[in-house]
């Protein structure tokens, strides 16, 4: 794995420690449910055994089996168990072991989860959060490491975030749980160790807002995820070339910031997406299609480019797996042919 | 319609001397592998994560002894057992951990989808619950092509919570087809025991509602599953349709690598480490004059011999080409 490069976004004068993704994540779970006595976590083996990835360890002990609920190994019933508590005023925030496992559950999800309030005129509210561990790097193989936020994204009524810093992990959460709709968030499991500043108290980060990571005026870079981190390095590797990259963390799939992508893009004249998530139809798609669409193009002088995950399931074998996802040389090598060739 | 029994399924004849003899070599080579996988994964020869089956022997073994080739498995996420039991070769599966080119899938699919496809494995499944309906359908095909033959179906307790489980045991029971369902409960679903989270107490109990017989065995007693592993796939077979096998077990070591065992008593552990399935069939063995200990000596020995030839041969094997990632997403390349 490559060196995660720390972002500062803790905010002017707040009180920040370095902590870890997981334990952000942990922290706003624990304060969501001190909070707000609506707020229940459920998913598999997340009381005892601290879930797959420690990040609700202790939260049982604190808060009791009725508020941080184990469900048996049913993510279809528990999608719909934490939608219909929605429904009925309480504010489930549902832990998938896998992203992948939600692929059982797309019946409550897509269904029922992101059409009822449409569907009853407006009538009725899911204040759902769902948690998605996702992503490759882990050995894990096809079922257990894949990047499938595009699915969700594509789903009118969902939102969907994908925090790249421990920072935004806490800020996001808190903000998908006051959320009067569904949230759908994609947590790298690469991120849960990689520490970053976070303020001590709660806080929000909004839903649908784009961060601008790293100024520069020769290429706009959005990355999501873990990309952001492996695009950052990319552009401290070009910046020795003599190109200066501008780095998007786009944090929030649906709704999209567009707003800040066109404005980057008149800036820098250029624009390469990455994501893990395969490419083909992936939100770089649509991210270049909003481009091309705007008047930013007319200012490109060079096409748009897209780096996603191979088009293959995630194999298993170190090398292969490696190979399915962008690395940092394949960024800067796409980055520095677009400003150096124009292609 | 007469509810079928469990009685149905206790009349299966002990195995003769050889195959018994075969079914300890099985499972010494499972226990073998194991430990020597997990071993692998120490020294870091191994990535990813792992699901041990150290314990659970005799239901592998049991269950697939009376199979024939030409019969299907399908398997779990902790599925050694139950590849080595369906009689794959070992050294194959090392080179699949391995990551190596020579493995059962190529080095793409690794622990968790280990398979043997030419010996009748479906594949193991990393979705608990994944292989069930998939074993109803093989167990369709075999009836839609008029083959004698029958599926064996793994899963474990925690999968009996997932839709799949009931409605692939419906169609099973409703079109009556030659598949076993083999529910091998070792009282665990990852940390959530099944008091936690099974409304019933008994798997074997839901058979009923979907019109097969259904029986709990002591599965560490190799001749236990045995009797009604072999009732069960006669009965396939000769067209009686499916059964429910409930092989009550332990799985000695954690649910996968990453397992702190915080859900679960040191005395747990250590009261069933005395239920260990390969000493209760050695000692089965040697009382019934079946085998001496040098017999067993000579055993243990070849199957050593196994695993070490084996291992050597998954580390001298290649690595798969990276330019090589998306080959094999359809047959003949890639479409887009
Ligand atoms: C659909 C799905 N949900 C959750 C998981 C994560 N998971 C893997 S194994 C496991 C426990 C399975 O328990 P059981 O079926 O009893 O089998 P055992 O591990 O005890 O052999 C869990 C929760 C998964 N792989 N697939
Ligand atoms: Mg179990």
């Amino acid at each position: 794995m490559n060196a995660i490069v720390s972002i500062d976004t803790g905010p002017e004068g707040a009180a920040c420690r370095d902590i870890s993704y997981a334990d952000a994540i942990h922290e706003a779970l624990r304060s969501a449910l001190e909070a707000d006595e609506r707020v229940f976590l459920l998913g598999e083996d997340i009381g005892v055994y601290g879930g797959a990835f420690q990040v609700t360890r202790d939260l049982v002990h604190r808060f009791g089996e009725g508020r941080v609920i184990d469900t048996p190994i049913a993510e279809l019933g528990a999608a719909g168990v934490a939608v219909g508590a929605a429904l009925a005023g309480s504010r489930p925030v549902l832990e998938f072991q896998f992203s992948d496992f939600a692929t059982l559950a797309m019946e409550q999800i897509v269904n029922q989860a992101a059409k009822l309030r449409y569907m009853l005129g407006g009538n009725a509210s899911v204040p759902l959060v769902i948690r998605m561990p996702a992503g490759a790097g882990t050995g894990a193989a096809a079922q257990h490491s894949q990047s499938l936020e595009a699915w969700f994204a594509h789903v009118p009524g969902l939102k969907v975030v994908q925090p790249a810093t421990p920072h935004d992990a806490k800020g996001l959460l808190l903000a998908a749980i006051d959320d009067p709709d569904p949230v759908v968030i994609f947590e790298h499991k690469l991120l849960y160790k990689t520490t970053g500043p976070v303020p001590a108290e709660a806080y929000r980060v909004p839903i649908g807002k784009a961060a601008i990571r790293r100024p520069g005026r020769d290429i706009t870079i959005v990355a999501t995820g873990i990309m952001v981190h492996r695009a950052l390095e990319a552009a401290e590797r070009l910046a020795g070339r003599g190109h200066d990259a501008e780095v998007i963390d786009l944090r929030s799939l649906r709704p999209l910031d567009t707003a800040t992508l066109i404005d980057s893009v008149t800036r820098t004249t250029r624009l390469l997406c990455v994501h893990e998530s395969v490419k083909m139809l992936g939100i770089g798609a649509e991210i270049s299609a909003a481009i091309a669409e705007s008047a930013a193009f007319d200012r490109l002088d060079a096409p748009i480019r897209r780096l996603g995950g191979a088009d293959c399931p995630i194999p298993y074998a170190p090398g292969l797996e490696r190979a399915a996802v962008p690395q940092v040389e394949d960024i800067e090598a796409a980055a520095a042919r677009l400003i150096e060739r124009g292609e | 319609m007469d509810q079928p029994t469990a009685d149905t399924l206790t009349q299966a004849p002990p195995p003769d001397a050889a195959r018994q003899r075969e079914a300890l070599r099985r499972m010494l080579l499972i226990r073998r592998f194991e430990e020597a996988a997990e071993e692998a994964y120490m020294r870091g020869a191994i990535h990813g994560t792992m699901h041990l089956s150290i314990g659970q022997e005799a239901s592998a073994v049991g269950a697939c002894l009376d199979l024939e080739t030409g019969d299907y498995i399908t398997s779990t996420h902790r599925g050694h057992g139950h590849c080595i039991a369906k009689g794959a070769d070992v050294a194959r599966m090392f080179a699949e951990f391995f990551g190596r080119e020579t493995g059962y899938c190529r080095g793409r699919g690794g622990s968790m989808h280990i398979a043997d496809i030419a010996g009748g494995n479906l594949g193991a499944n990393g979705i608990v619950g994944g292989g069930l309906p998939i074993a109803t359908g093989a167990a369709l095909a075999i009836r839609q092509q008029r083959r004698a033959a029958v599926v064996m179906c793994f899963f474990g307790d925690g999968a009996v919570n997932e839709g799949a489980f009931h409605e692939a045991l419906n169609m099973a029971g409703l079109w009556k087809l030659p598949v076993i369902f083999v529910c091998e409960n070792n009282k665990y679903g990852m940390s959530v025991s099944t008091e936690r989270s099974m409304a019933v107490p008994r798997v074997a109990e839901r058979a009923r509602a979907y019109g097969m017989p259904g029986v709990r065995v002591d599965g560490n007693d190799l001749f236990a599953v045995h009797r009604a592993a072999g009732a069960a796939i006669a009965r396939a077979r000769a067209g009686g349709g499916p059964s429910l096998i409930e092989a009550e077990t332990y799985r000695l070591r954690g649910h996968s690598r990453s397992d702190r065992n915080r859900y679960r008593s040191k005395e747990e552990i250590e009261h069933w480490r005395g239920l260990d399935p390969i000493p209760r069939l050695e000692r089965a063995m040697r009382d019934a004059g079946v085998l001496d200990a040098a017999g067993i000596a000579a055993l243990r020995a070849e199957v050593e011999a196994e695993i070490a030839a084996a291992i050597a041969f998954a580390e001298g094997s290649p690595v798969p080409d990276p330019g090589e990632v998306t080959r094999d997403v359809y047959e003949g390349g890639i479409a887009a």
